[in-house]
């Protein structure tokens, strides 16, 4: 069997297991799962941009994922103009304040000479510069969120069309990859994936307080769609009279149109990121990345610039995360931080990349289409599981309560063992790198 | 007086939180600095490990609890500790058998095994939540203070209160305990004498004849053990939720690497440090302002740094300046 059959069999695979759930638990089901898989897929292609290609130990997924989501909301939104005219002007100024005093205190730090008298005037920068932030920033915020509360109390966003907002989320993902990649990337590897980790918990605080940029724990609700509303298709003579015509009911027809329509948008993206992240991986910038990656040292003594190219591929990375993040966002229609958890999101992410196979982009996308379908379908799999088990117990046995009640839970525990099975019987990953 | 109710005030809601919490994560991270220093990668499992033996002490001290044993004033939780510990460590060895060792021998990369150890808290964290379930429990009991605000402030006639928790007080004799065990462990026995040198120098270890299997394993035995009581500690002082403990990992992290990783005191040192700056920022002022300034200065707000929300950014802060200035910690650590 030749690699080709064999990948193309893997991919065969994944097609039969979402269409046997299309036939088994509904179509609804398999395109939701089939969504979110495609999602999955363009975020493990992020990771392994940045695992597989150039060794970079990056677990704050979940952050730019998060980021990208915060694009979608400030690109698709519409602008609360009573927010802007209370205190916007002031939130603008108090961030540039503080973007000020960093940049200030940086040049300090530069420009001075070492010594006790450096370290003393960039402390007093940072300490200043702090409190002029705050003074002017916080009566701003209060003014914002007293807004009409319930409903808005933050700025708002551009009110721009939401397909729009993807490649946004990516460059705001972009953009806070590339500072964090400034300060960490010169770190070691274990010491970049803690700060990672720590950075993306710090934007999830941020998402879930800062109630001016996106109401918080509050959620944003409602964002524009890129498809039809179902409730439009059913008011639709000529949808209704089509999906008749198929032997559809007009409700059922309308969310499938719908969810299609999604996984259509969905499927171009990745199709572009995978195109993309291909011609990167056999270009002679990719051959640059693996051998970095590969040997460090002898790619220094060549002359290549590997701090530069480590941040070039953390941004790079970062960005497709972005996408996908405000891809899922507007695929849900709502911005909820609360929800972000790094085990879904971060760490999911990286069993994705490690059972796909890392180095290899399409191993990255079969990981994420393969692993998603696991992750949703463990769930009804294990509770039957269950209930074969607890079969011969009594009803009113506490432990038989207990064993269904906990089949939620399963979910981790098979990812963790399907992770440790790979690494352990095939690190390479299910499509290993050529 | 002022002086005294401001000094009380920062004893009560800065000092001895601060104090219970820092001893807390230096028993953490030292469990995470031992790992590193002795089987050479970043344990990500380590919150959940911790999740796993406070489960396990739990799950006796309701045993216990049912059949109406209790330790008096203290509680029952310490009495079902060392099944605890013993739970753990035959988690982690068993873990170890079955996952690391492997990698052990094939002498992977030392990213290979923290991306391990990210499976293995998949495992761990489904299993805890699996048998426990992912809400808060509680399970102190006993008296809850040593010494309540009331009765403080009944004794001295001040207006601030000082309370100490059972749980506060418990932690940093416990701490203080398991510290100098360890250290005596470490310094004068000979097992403590060969992971030291299996740590300093494997090549050299491995040649005076030392077994690198049972520095291993007495290593795992060790962090399983601290794990446990800092867990415990943890919840008792607090509360125990699964997804709390993976929290902490940040934390933990952050102090033994601001410590220096691979060193046992660096990680106290930087369990303290991160404990005390995080509730020095995220405290808000205002009380203990108010005592101090004299009236016409009073705060408006609350004169609080951060909220305490961002309590992961201030570790996370500390640790990237650490990182910066001192790339191995203050304690110098070592680097794989």
């Amino acid at each position: 069997m030749n690699e080709t059959v064999k990948n193309t069999g893997l991919f065969a695979l994944v097609g039969t297991l979402i269409v046997l759930t299309g036939v088994l638990q509904g179509w609804n089901a398999a395109l939701t799962i089939l969504n979110m898989g495609l999602i999955s897929a363009i975020m493990a292609i992020g990771v392994n941009l940045q695992w597989g290609f150039a060794g970079l130990f990056n677990v704050g997924v979940m952050g730019f994922v998060a980021l990208g989501g915060l694009g979608a909301v400030l690109v698709s939104m519409d602008p609360v103009n009573d927010a802007w005219a209370a205190g916007g002007m002031g939130i603008v100024l108090a961030l540039l304040l503080g973007a000020a005093t960093v940049v200030a205190a940086v040049m300090a730090h530069r420009k001075l000479p070492a010594g006790r008298a450096r370290g003393l005037i960039v402390a007093a920068i940072l300490v200043g510069g702090f409190f002029a932030y705050r003074a002017v920033f916080d009566p701003a915020v209060q003014s914002v969120e007293a807004v009409n509360p319930a409903l808005e109390g933050y700025l708002g966003g551009l009110g721009l069309p939401v397909l729009l907002a993807w490649p946004a989320g990516g460059l705001l993902a972009a953009g806070a990859a590339w500072l964090i990649g400034k300060t960490a990337l010169g770190l070691r590897s274990d010491y970049l994936a803690i700060a990672t980790l720590g950075i993306a918990e710090i934007i999830i605080a941020v998402l879930k307080n800062e109630d001016w940029l996106a109401r918080g724990v509050k959620n944003v609700i409602g964002l524009p769609r890129p498809v039809p509303y179902e409730i439009d298709l059913q008011n639709d003579p000529g949808f209704v009279t089509r999906a008749a015509e198929l032997g559809f009911d007009p409700v059922t027809a309308s969310t499938l149109y719908v969810k299609t329509g999604y996984a259509l948008l969905f499927l171009a993206v990745l199709l572009l990121v995978l195109t993309m992240a291909q011609l990167a991986l056999r270009s002679p910038w990719g051959r640059m990345m693996r051998a970095i990656r590969d040997n460090e040292v002898a790619a220094r003594a060549m002359g290549k610039d590997v701090t530069r190219r480590h941040l070039q591929i953390f941004v790079l990375g970062s960005a497709v995360c972005g996408i996908a993040g405000a891809m899922m966002t507007t695929l849900d229609s709502q911005l909820t931080p609360g929800t972000y958890n790094p085990l879904r999101f971060t760490f999911l992410v990286w069993v994705m990349v490690i059972v796909g196979g890392s180095g290899n982009n399409f191993g990255a996308v079969l990981g994420g289409m393969l692993i998603w379908f696991l992750w949703v379908q463990v769930e009804p799999l294990g509770a039957l599981l269950m209930d074969v088990i607890t079969l011969p117990m009594a009803d009113d046995s506490p432990l038989k309560a207990h064993l269904i009640d906990s089949v939620a839970h399963m979910r981790l525990l098979t990812m963790g063992v399907v992770m440790l099975l790979m690494l352990r019987f095939s690190p390479r990953g299910l499509i290993p790198e050529k | 007086m002022d002086l005294l109710n401001a000094l009380v005030a920062l004893l009560n809601f800065v000092i001895v939180p601060a104090t219970a919490y820092g001893a807390q994560l230096a028993l953490g991270a030292l469990g995470v600095t031992l790992i590193y220093g002795i089987l050479r990668f970043s344990n990500f499992a380590h919150g959940d490990t911790m999740a796993f033996g406070t489960m396990v002490t739990i799950l006796f001290t309701w045993w216990f609890q049912s059949m109406g044993i209790s330790f008096g004033p203290l509680p029952t939780a310490l009495l079902a500790l060392p099944f605890g510990i013993l739970g753990c460590m035959a988690l982690v060895l068993v873990t170890d058998r079955m996952v690391y060792r492997f990698y052990r021998e094939q002498k992977a990369k030392p990213v290979i095994l923290v991306i391990v150890s990210m499976g293995v808290m998949f495992v761990m964290n489904g299993l805890v939540r699996f048998i426990i379930g992912p809400d808060d429990q509680r399970f102190g009991d006993g008296e809850r203070f040593i010494i309540s605000a009331r009765d403080f402030k009944a004794m001295t006639g001040l207006r601030e209160g000082l309370a100490i928790k059972t749980s506060q007080g418990l932690t940093v004799v416990v701490a203080v305990i398991a510290v100098a065990l360890l250290f005596w462990f470490l310094n004068r026995t000979r097992t403590g004498k060969s992971m030291r040198a299996y740590s300093d120098n494997e090549d050299l270890a491995l040649l005076s004849g030392i077994n690198p299997e049972r520095v291993v394993m007495y290593t795992w035995l060790i962090v399983a053990a601290l794990a446990t009581v800092a867990g415990t500690l943890y919840g008792l002082d607090k509360s125990f939720k699964p997804f709390v403990y993976f929290q902490l990992l940040l934390p933990i992290f952050a102090a033994a690497i601001v410590g220096g990783l691979g060193n046992p005191l660096g990680a106290i040192a930087g369990g303290f440090v991160i404990a005390f700056s995080e509730v020095t920022i995220t405290y808000a002022w205002k009380k203990i302002a108010r005592y101090l300034l004299p009236d016409h200065l009073d705060p408006d707000g609350l004169v609080q740094l951060l909220s305490t929300d961002y309590k992961f950014a201030v570790s996370f802060v500390i640790l990237l300046i650490v990182l910066l200035f001192r790339p191995t910690g203050l304690f110098k650590g070592k680097s794989v």
